[in-house]
Order: structure tokens, then C-alpha cells, then sequence
């Protein structure tokens, strides 16, 4: 598509859409970064368990995708992430975040060590604005070339079996967060194993004009293996599932917040871990060291809710009736078999032990109740399978 | 490994006030500059065989009197073969403008402007009697701290002070432009037109522009002994101001070292550690102070890369083009504006006839282009010293608007044709001026940039508005001398209160750094 037509169309279509269009019963769509993509094709149930017990297939295509290269790249990296991109290898991938100079979390992502020094920057939000700001004073070529690469998350227990079968061999050696390349009719496959379902599952990147044709390998292969497309329903379930955080729910990407006090720095993310002050300097290092001397603002905790109501926006109250913090997400996890939440609370609140309560308006045949239900802070993500992450990946 | 040793960046005016104060103050102190002599753009140098000129600032009307009898630049040679100069506006017809101090006469004023102009320079001395007390410290920042509260409220204050008529006329005029204010006060365009040209010298900005009220209230901060407003010529041009500084320093014990071109400052671990000379010489130091303007600290010799993103985004947007030219002509005789005295010649002599004119020839830089009819400050130094040219032999040094750094055609034919039109300009006020002309030099703002390393060639480090002012000068967090980045400080006139030969952001920075016990 022609860049500078883009405002005479409404909506893209994603690569796959000539398939997902087919399959789409429900006709239920919303934008994801002018794209299309489908909330559910035909049961979020059936969607959901495909993943957990099968494969599902959730098109990527709007995921947004920024490539860097030239002699700076990993220095540029080193100084927009938080964590230590120097120790990530060639055909590794590692989960990261970035901020602006307060130290308050832009957007979350994937990158990508492709080849030496080729790397990939993928971030459900479009960042090139930010990566362009971040690029002064460095030689590096960043591009973004999200509509021309065309992507699929493959997940779900049979997703190495169904690539197996598709031709991929070998695929079952891949460990997670590695890289790996296939020919496929004649045109590069990228296969890294990733994904946001905290299950066994890789997600596969190919130029556009071979979209359709990887589509049709990939269900023709997994057939026999209960394959599925998903759509963002059903993920929205196996993320949460997975403790996993996401832009504009769980916290507000830093550069879009307009009030004070609004954005989260990675330590009130519960991502401490990303954060590396061994390097001399990244954007936000001034503040987050500050931060971390002083103490944080907030909490980012995984709660375990009594009852089966989910608390869906819920307040959550200390024992002395104060509310300490709201709840960013929420489901019954039909896995777990748990009433799971992620939230943000006011620190010192969120401590293992803590003495919580999650306050839930659900209805019953159009009657509305409250209920005060006992929240229980815990470590450690509500599902982990051993699946995820053994090498040699099992074969279902 | 650190030898407790402060370097500065630059042997610029600042950077001499600077290194004086921490000297004085016992500190080891190395300043290092890249010319062969110091001076930065406060110097005096051979511009044709026997000629010499200020090459850059070419009147002394701002430098801080704490600060010159603190350091003693008399008694180390400071010597002002004029002081108190007039202003002459000139007229093609002969009827020229005379100002000085709060006295007008000629041109076309009338009784009323002549009373009129007294109330204004009296009510906009008062206005800037208020940047004069922020600008004798570090500004202060916008945050809930005792101190920086005390010196806000001090700020408050002394515009509360002003009375209730004059605080709401400081508050109406101090962001908008002067082409309001004095259509509001005079009807003497020609009074306009000069009183206009302060407020737009240097900047790249009109009349018509915000901020010029701004730039006219900076300028009247300065006074050469006690008399504000006025303006004075240095005995052996501006050079004269730093190598008596430069004496001041040394006398105090700091070193200098000229032909030492810095070429990177060195950060090591996220701290600067000393600077690397172009000849690959390392030089460690506990506390490097750059008097570079701020472009050229952050982006070529720290590099954008040891800077936070957003810090570094501020640095790449700082508004720094030059507008202004210079122009040296070496002269046969003295020049003859027609109904002029000699003595009249040692004034600072204007062409800037209207608002208007000077207006329209701003318009021609904001596409890039040279003023058909550039306006002037011509001052004739040799009248006053016969130390810079042979006898019988003269100096016109012109500051010429408007020049624009990014000049669409490229410098390299500009050059030649701003020449052309300054001249044109010149000979419609002195006739016959051309044929007196031995040598000439013109420097654009690009070659500014390359002599005296300014990035942008801007006079003053980075154009002076309300958006580049106080708290936000250079950036906002860099803005109290001291850097986002550990162990560097600016000390230049990109830093509080910024740009004219003052010196105060250099004593400001070097009490910064003896205040936070650093460079000890």
C-alpha cells in the first residue's frame, strides 16, 4: 500500500485477512493499530481451551515491528531498554521494557536478536516516534516494516507437533526464547519460540506475499492436531493466566498519559527484574535509581480471589475498609480453576499476606450484588506448565 | 584516577570568569582554548594586513561591575578608550536621530516623544532591575525546596515591588513583542526603529516578534559604570576584555593553554572524567565546565548517546540560528554621512530607519534569504584608537541583519552578495564609502559557527526567549550550571542569564561549583 494514501482507507486488513475473514462466524472485529483483528471467531470457550489443550492460532500481523541495524544498534538498544541487551546472543529473543526520562514505562515488548547485530523491536504500541527520539546521537537505521511482515502466533501443546508435521524439522530442539529460519516455498520463515500465553508455543513471521500460503500449510498440518484460530478474547484469558502485563490495561503508556501520577515505572510493573543499574546509562536510569531509594508509589500484585466472581474493576480494600488499589485485570481461570486478578495497590499494600479484599458487582438475572471477597496476594504466575519450557519440546 | 583538577572548555569570556573565580577560590584549574589566543567571541583580531577588529561583539555594555572590579580587569589592563557612547540613527537626508542615555533629539521626533521617551527608559530600567537580581545567581527551579522557594518568592517579590500600575504594565509587555509597545508610546518612527534594534539584535526574531520586549529588557540590565543602557568601545577592541581576564585568571592561578582544541569530552561509567584533545592528548579532571554553547557540549563533544532520550530531544530542539553577520571593511579615509561630525562617528551609528523596514528585512530570513536591505550597527573604532589600523587608516565594524544561518543558496555565494547589499546599503547613507574600501571581510553565521565553534553561529548560545529563559536555560534540568550528566558543568552563555559580554553565567557556574564542594 501506497504510504501516503493510507488515510483513504479506514481499517487495514491484516495479511491473513482473505483467511481470517472466512473463518470470522462472529463478524466480531475492533482495531488494533488500524488494523482489523478479530475479538472472537466463533466461541471464546473453544478458542480458549484450543490453546490450553490444542493450537491456536492468533494472527500478529498489527503487532508493531521496528528493525535495527548499523554499528549502533546494540549500543542504542542498551540505552533505550532497561535490561542488559549486550547479553542477549544472535538468534535469541528477550522480553523488555522501556521509559521515558521519569523513569514511567512507554510500552513492553520483544526484542529480537536476529542475525549479528540485526535486531527486531516488536511493541503492541507504534514506537517508532520514540525510537527515532531515542536514535539521536547514534548510527542506526531503524525501519518499520510491520505491514510488510506478516506474523502468527502458533500456541498451545500440539503447536511443535502441528510444525513438525508442516515440515519444520528440528523445530522441537528450538529452546524457548530462540530463534530459528526455514525456507518456506522459497521465501524466508522465522520461527522464534514466544509468545503471551505462558504455554508451549512460537510465533512465525514471513513477508506478505507468502501469508496465505503459510496460512493454509499451518491448518492444513494441524488439522489432525485440533487447530484453531483465536481471537483476542481468548488471549486476553491466557495472558492474564500467565501473569502477563499489557499497554493501556494493566498500566498506561507513559507518553499517552496527560495527568500526574497516572504511569508506572517498571519496579511498580512487578518488572524490577528488567532493570539493570550496572549499565552506565539508559533513559529513565536517573529517576528509577531515585525510585529505588526512595521506595515506589505502587504495587503490581497477582491476587487469588475467594469466590468465582470475577473482580473485573474491582477496588481492593485493607481490613480497615480503605481502598489500597483497583484491580488492571481479571478472569475466572477455567485452567487455574482460580478467580485470578492482577492490580496495582498503593505501597506498602501487596505484601504476601497481606489482608486484602476485592469488592465485585456481579448480576444474576439482571439483579445486581456486592461482595467483599478475601484477596490473596501470590508469587509466581497462575499457570507455569513444564511444557513451556522443556527442550526438546514434547510431542502431543 | 583524578588529579582534583577542574577543566574548562572553551577560553571564551565566560569561561575566564569562570576559571578566575574558582581560582580564586583554590582551585586547580586548566582552561583550554582551541584558538591561538583567547577571547572566543569576545576578540580582537587581524582581519586584512594591519587591520584589526572585534571580531564578533564589537561594543562592551554589559559586563557585570561586580565582576570587573572583583577581578580587577583595570588593574590587568581593561581600558575603554570610549565609554558612554551616543547613538546615531542615520537618515539618508541628513536629519539624524541622536540618543543618549534618556536625551533624544533630530530626526523627526516630536516634543511629546522627547518627554515620553524619558518615562519609558526610566519604567523599562525598572522592569529590568528585576532580571538584574535573578540574574546575579543560579535561576531558580520549579520544585518544593526551601531554597529554590526563597528565590522564587524573591523573584515575586521584587516584580511585586514595582507597584501595582508598573507590575501590571511589567506583566502585560514582559512576553510580547516591542512593535506593540512602541506603536503604544511614540510617534517618531525613526525613534521606533532604533529602539527597535536592540530589542532584536542577535536573535532571529523581528519587531513583530514575541520575545523582543524579553531581549530589550536584557539588554538594559547591563550599564557601563552605573550607566544603564549606555555602551562603551574597549582600547584594543574586544580582546581587550579577556586578555584582561584572561590576566585575572592566571594572576589567581589558573593555567591556559590556547591552540588545545578539546575533541571529546570523556565519560567514563555515566560520569565525565576529563576531555581528549584533537591531538589525542587525555586530560583527567574531577569536574570538566564546558563554555561551549550548548549544542555543542551535549551533541559533539559529550555525545547525545551518554544522555537520557528526553534530555537529549531538549539539546536537538534548543532554537540556535544566527541571524546576524558581520562586517569588517578596511577604509582609506573616514566615511562621510552627510550632515555628520567626526566626533558623531565615534557614536554607534544605526541604520534601522522604521519598524517597518526593519521588520521587512526580517522577513527575508524566515525563508532563508538575505535582507534586500540588510539593517546595521556600524561602530568606527579607529576614531577612538588608533591601536587597530596604520595611521590615517580606519576599522568599520558592522553587525549586519539579517544573515540566516540556514541560507537557502549555501553560504559559500552568499557571502559575496550580502557583501554586495551591505554596501549598496552603505553608500545610500555615505556616499562614496566604496571607493574608500581597502579590504573586506564578511562572516556569515555559518562561518561564526566554524571560528568561534558556536553551533548554529548564534551570538548568544541559543536564541534568547521566554521558551530559553531562567529555569529553561539551556533545557530544563541543565538549567543551574550543572549537567544531567555527572561531573559537567556549563558556564557559558547558553546558561542563565545567557548571551552579551557580561561574565555572570560564568561567576554564576563557578559559584555553583564551589557551593557544591566540587572541582576541590
Amino acid at each position: 500500500m501506497n504510504k501516503k494514501d493510507h488515510h483513504k482507507t479506514f481499517v487495514y486488513p491484516t495479511a491473513f485477512h482473505s483467511r481470517t475473514s472466512r473463518l470470522n462466524q462472529m463478524q466480531a472485529c475492533h482495531r488494533w493499530k488500524d488494523y482489523l483483528v478479530a475479538d472472537v471467531y466463533e466461541d471464546v470457550a473453544l478458542e480458549y481451551f484450543a490453546m490450553r489443550n490444542s493450537t491456536g492460532v492468533f494472527d500478529l500481523c498489527p503487532m508493531t515491528k521496528h528493525k535495527i541495524t548499523g554499528p549502533d544498534a546494540l549500543e542504542f538498544l542498551n540505552r533505550m531498554l532497561t535490561r542488559d541487551v549486550s547479553k542477549l546472543k544472535p538468534g535469541r529473543v528477550s522480553y523488555c521494557v522501556w521509559c521515558d526520562d521519569e523513569g514511567q514505562v512507554i510500552d513492553d515488548g520483544t526484542v529480537f536478536h536476529m542475525r549479528p547485530g540485526e535486531y527486531m523491536l516488536c511493541s503492541q504500541e507504534r514506537q517508532l516516534d520514540w525510537l527515532s527520539i531515542s536514535a539521536l546521537g547514534f548510527e542506526v537505521t531503524i525501519t518499520e516494516p510491520t505491514h510488510e511482515l506478516a506474523a502468527l502466533a502458533v500456541q498451545g501443546p500440539t503447536s511443535c507437533s502441528v510444525l513438525r508435521r508442516m515440515g519444520l524439522n528440528d523445530i522441537q530442539n528450538l529452546k524457548p526464547f530462540g530463534i530459528t529460519w526455514f525456507d518456506f516455498q522459497g521465501s524466508e520463515l522465522m520461527v522464534s519460540r514466544t509468545g503471551f500465553t505462558g504455554d508451549l508455543g512460537y510465533e512465525v513471521w514471513i513477508e506478505v506475499s507468502k501469508a496465505e500460503a503459510l496460512w493454509d500449510a499451518l491448518f492444513a498440518a494441524g488439522k489432525e492436531y485440533g487447530i484453531r484460530p483465536i481471537g483476542t478474547h481468548a488471549l486476553e484469558m491466557t495472558r492474564i493466566e500467565a501473569g502477563f502485563i499489557q499497554a493501556g490495561v494493566d498500566f498506561l503508556p507513559a507518553d499517552e498519559a496527560v495527568r500526574p501520577g497516572r504511569t508506572r515505572s517498571p519496579f511498580e510493573l512487578g518488572l524490577s527484574w528488567l532493570v539493570d543499574f550496572k549499565k552506565p546509562n539508559f533513559t529513565g536510569r536517573k529517576a528509577l535509581l531515585e525510585e529505588k531509594e526512595k521506595g515506589s508509589r505502587y504495587n503490581f500484585v497477582k491476587l487469588d480471589i475467594a469466590g468465582n466472581k470475577p473482580a473485573r474493576d474491582a477496588f481492593i480494600y485493607n481490613s480497615k475498609k480503605q481502598v489500597v488499589g483497583t484491580v488492571t485485570s481479571a478472569i475466572w481461570s477455567p485452567t487455574a480453576k482460580a478467580n485470578i486478578a492482577l492490580a496495582s495497590l498503593h505501597a506498602p499494600w501487596g505484601k504476601p499476606g497481606d489482608e486484602l479484599y476485592a469488592e465485585i458487582y456481579y448480576q444474576r438475572e439482571l439483579k445486581w450484588s456486592r461482595v467483599m471477597a478475601r484477596a490473596t496476594v501470590v508469587e509466581g504466575a497462575f499457570f507455569d506448565p513444564e511444557r513451556k519450557k522443556v527442550t526438546p519440546a514434547l510431542d502431543f | 584516577m583524578t588529579d582534583n583538577k577542574v577543566i574548562i572548555v572553551g577560553g571564551g569570556h565566560n569561561g575566564l570568569v569562570c576559571a578566575a573565580y574558582l581560582a580564586k577560590a583554590g582551585r586547580k584549574v586548566t582552561v583550554l582554548e582551541a584558538a591561538d589566543q583567547v577571547g572566543g567571541a569576545a576578540v580582537t583580531r587581524e582581519f586584512a594586513p594591519g587591520y584589526q577588529v572585534s571580531a564578533c561583539a564589537h561594543l562592551l555594555f554589559m559586563l557585570d561591575k561586580n565582576i570587573s572590579s572583583g577581578l580587577g580587569l583595570e588593574k590587568h589592563g581593561l581600558k575603554l578608550a570610549a565609554a558612554d557612547m551616543e547613538t546615531v540613527s542615520l537618515s539618508q537626508t541628513g536629519e539624524h536621530l541622536f540618543l543618549s542615555g534618556h536625551e533624544a533629539r533630530g530626526g523627526d521626533l516630536s516634543a511629546a516623544d522627547v518627554a515620553r521617551l524619558k518615562q519609558f527608559n526610566a519604567r523599562m530600567i525598572k522592569f529590568a532591575d528585576v532580571l538584574r537580581k535573578v540574574y546575579k545567581g543560579r535561576p531558580p527551579r520549579l520544585v518544593s525546596h526551601w531554597q529554590e522557594l526563597k528565590a522564587l518568592a524573591k523573584l515575586g517579590l521584587a516584580v511585586r515591588g514595582m507597584g501595582r500600575e508598573d507590575m501590571r504594565e511589567f506583566l502585560r509587555i514582559a512576553g510580547i513583542n516591542i512593535y506593540d509597545v512602541l506603536q503604544e508610546q511614540f510617534d517618531s518612527e525613526m525613534l521606533k526603529g532604533a529602539l527597535a534594534w536592540d530589542a532584536v539584535l542577535g536573535g532571529h526574531l523581528g519587531p513583530r516578534s514575541n520575545n523582543s520586549v524579553l531581549n530589550y529588557l536584557h539588554r538594559l540590565t547591563g550599564d557601563v559604570d552605573g550607566k544603564r543602557g549606555a555602551m562603551a568601545s574597549v582600547r584594543g577592541g574586544m580582546g581587550g576584555v579577556t586578555a584582561a581576564l584572561a590576566k585575572a585568571a592566571e594572576a589567581a592561578g589558573a593555567e591556559i593553554r590556547t591552540s588545545a582544541l578539546v575533541s571529546r569530552i570523556i565519560v567514563e561509567n555515566g560520569i565525565a572524567t576529563g576531555v581528549e584533545l584533537d591531538r589525542g592528548e587525555k586530560l583527567i579532571a574531577s569536574t570538566v565546565v564546558s563554555n561551549a554553547d550548548p549544542r555543542t557540549t551535549f551533541m559533539h563533544l559529550v555525545g547525545l548517546k551518554h544522555l537520557e532520550a528526553g534530555v537529549a530531544l531538549q539539546v536537538r530542539n534548543i532554537r540556535s540560528r544566527g541571524s546576524v553577520a558581520k562586517l569588517h571593511l578596511a577604509l582609506d579615509s573616514l566615511p562621510r554621512f552627510a550632515g555628520l561630525d567626526e566626533k558623531a562617528l565615534g557614536g554607534r551609528l544605526l541604520i534601522s530607519p522604521s519598524l517597518v523596514e526593519l521588520e521587512q528585512a526580517f522577513d527575508f530570513s524566515k525563508y532563508g534569504e538575505i535582507s534586500e536591505s540588510p539593517m546595521m550597527e556600524i561602530t568606527l573604532p579607529t576614531v577612538h584608537d588608533d591601536s587597530l589600523a596604520p595611521g590615517g587608516k580606519h576599522v568599520l565594524s558592522a553587525l549586519v541583519q539579517y544573515a540566516p544561518y540556514k541560507l537557502k543558496q549555501g553560504w559559500e555565494s552568499g557571502r559575496a552578495e550580502l557583501l554586495q547589499r551591505a554596501m549598496a546599503v552603505l553608500e545610500r547613507y555615505a556616499p562614496g564609502i566604496g571607493g574608500t574600501v581597502l579590504h573586506s571581510e564578511v562572516l556569515s553565521p555559518a562561518d561564526i559557527e566554524r571560528e568561534f565553534r558556536i553551533a548554529g553561529g548564534h551570538w548568544h548560545h541559543g536564541e534568547f526567549a521566554l521558551d530559553q529563559f531562567m529555569m529553561t536555560r539551556p533545557i530544563h534540568g541543565s538549567a543551574q550550571y550543572a549537567t544531567p550528566l555527572p561531573g559537567l558543568f556549563l558556564c557559558g552563555a547558553g546558561a542563565h542569564p545567557g548571551g552579551g559580554v557580561m561574565g555572570s553565567a560564568g561567576r554564576n557556574a563557578a559559584n555553583e561549583i564551589i557551593a557544591r564542594g566540587d572541582g576541590a
